[in-house]
């Protein structure tokens, strides 16, 4: 069953014509040439498929395509549309990646968190990532560069 | 996978239409993380696939008439930002923080998981200790079913195949604490290798409940039965939880084995009754205090 899909994708109206098995994930990285989303594990346990669904992030490898009909989608090329984020230049002051794949997945995720609670502690924001997986960094680079986001908000609050 | 025939239907009454057209050959949807991962692997191989996330008559959580209510399309996210289920389920709380990752949780529903009934469910537990009452609608009607009654075996439910969830009730208590203890290998889309979740209420009465070591959750019947109307203390706490262990029957499989399953349900026991009964004198320990 063919569907004519309609969503906005970072902002911009999109229309792309998308099969019910088509997941969000190859629609978007195949489709529409959102290549920061990932396929990791295919089974939403390690985050790097990662997009913001209506300012939620949702693990788009286990979300049809057709279930965004009419949302607003974001994804790390919508993040970075003016250049790198507060959060992306503390990934890259503390070197919070290696191999980089599951950067965007990580970027979203605390983007989403970051528009919830603007200065976690380091207890929330490891809970709050603990679904998405790096399997270079060990995490306390990407730990660190969370904390220093977190410092940063909680001095622009004073 | 297959292509399906993807429905989105608007109201209740066409969703029933639709999966009684189909019957088991078609798959409802609400979060979906469980259902496509199904999918991906061929377990489930639906005709149609019946989203609900549009309906807006299962979007409700509230509180009335001595009950919390909880409608099929309430995310566990939701469930985590309400007030409602911390003040009056704080074990369900505890849960659904507990549940997978922010991600999961985004999407997933406490009643898609009941309905996907899997041993190691997070809603099972401490919907167990309240009594739950599970709302089934089909094209024959409507029918209420306890939540002990609900599920059927491991991934089977009372649900027919024209039939869905469409919420269920929780009783609102007035003196009572409780506690829902998940034993998972690390935090992040971990299914539990076991859950227990403990409830008192102010006469003493006793409610203890066990995921993931039996085919269902399953209630600790002599356990309860013995602590009845007793005041806690270590040693009765110590002995109902050996009773405790008479009600499950763990499996070993790649996340435990069935001797640590039963080892560590005695200490969950034990400290969960003495967490719920100091919550209800005092209201500590504070939610999604890590108790083992």
């Amino acid at each position: 069953m063919n569907h004519i899909l309609k969503f906005n994708l970072n902002g911009d109206p999109v229309e792309v014509t998308v099969k019910s098995n088509e997941k969000l994930l190859d629609v978007l990285r195949d489709k529409l040439g959102a290549v920061s989303v990932k396929f990791g594990c295919g089974v939403a346990e390690c985050g790097a498929c990662t997009v913001l669904i209506d300012g939620l992030s949702v693990r788009s490898c286990i979300t049809f395509a057709v279930e965004v009909e009419g949302k607003n989608v974001v994804t790390l090329e919508g993040l970075q549309a003016d250049g790198p984020t507060k959060i992306q230049k503390a990934f890259i002051k503390h070197n919070a990646f290696q191999c980089g794949f599951c950067a965007p997945g990580f970027i979203v995720s605390a983007t989403e968190l970051i528009s919830k609670n603007p200065s976690p502690s380091e207890e929330e924001m490891r809970h709050a990532l603990a679904g998405n997986l790096c399997r270079c960094t060990g995490y306390q680079n990407i730990v660190n560069a969370m904390n220093e986001v977190a410092e940063d908000n909680r001095k622009g609050d004073k | 996978m297959e292509n399906f025939r993807y429905l989105k239907p608007a109201t209740l009454e066409d969703a029933i239409s639709g999966k009684s057209e189909y019957g088991s050959r078609a798959n409802f949807l609400l979060g979906g993380t469980d259902l496509l991962i199904a999918m991906d692997k061929g377990v489930v191989l639906p005709d149609a696939v019946i989203d609900l996330k549009g309906i807006s008559e299962l979007k409700y959580l509230e509180e009335r008439d001595g009950a919390i209510y909880i409608g099929a399309a309430v995310t566990w996210t939701e469930l985590l930002e309400s007030e409602l289920i911390k003040k009056y389920v704080p074990a369900l709380w505890e849960a659904a923080d507990l549940v997978a990752s922010v991600g999961v949780r985004n999407t997933a529903t406490l009643i898609g998981n009941i309905c996907n009934a899997v041993p190691s469910l997070e809603g099972g537990a401490p919907l167990y200790v309240r009594n739950a009452v599970v709302f089934l609608e089909g094209k024959s009607g409507k029918r209420e079913v306890v939540i002990q009654d609900f599920f059927t075996g491991v991934k089977r439910t009372v649900l027919g195949d024209d039939e869905m969830v469409t919420g269920l009730k929780i009783p609102v208590e007035a003196k009572f604490g409780e506690v829902y203890i998940k034993m998972g290998r690390y935090e992040g889309e971990d299914l539990a290798q076991a859950g227990v979740s403990v409830y008192v209420d102010g006469d003493n009465n006793y409610r203890i409940a066990l995921s993931a070591v039996a085919i269902t959750p399953v209630r600790a019947a002599k356990a309860e039965e013995f602590l009845k109307g007793k005041k806690l203390n270590p040693e009765l706490a110590a002995e109902a939880a050996e009773l405790a262990l008479e009600a499950i029957a763990p499996i070993s499989d790649i996340r435990s084995s069935k001797e640590y399953r039963i080892h560590m349900c005695r200490i969950m026991v034990k400290r969960g009754l003495a967490a719920c009964v100091s919550r209800m004198e005092t209201g500590l320990p504070a939610l999604s205090t890590r108790l083992i």
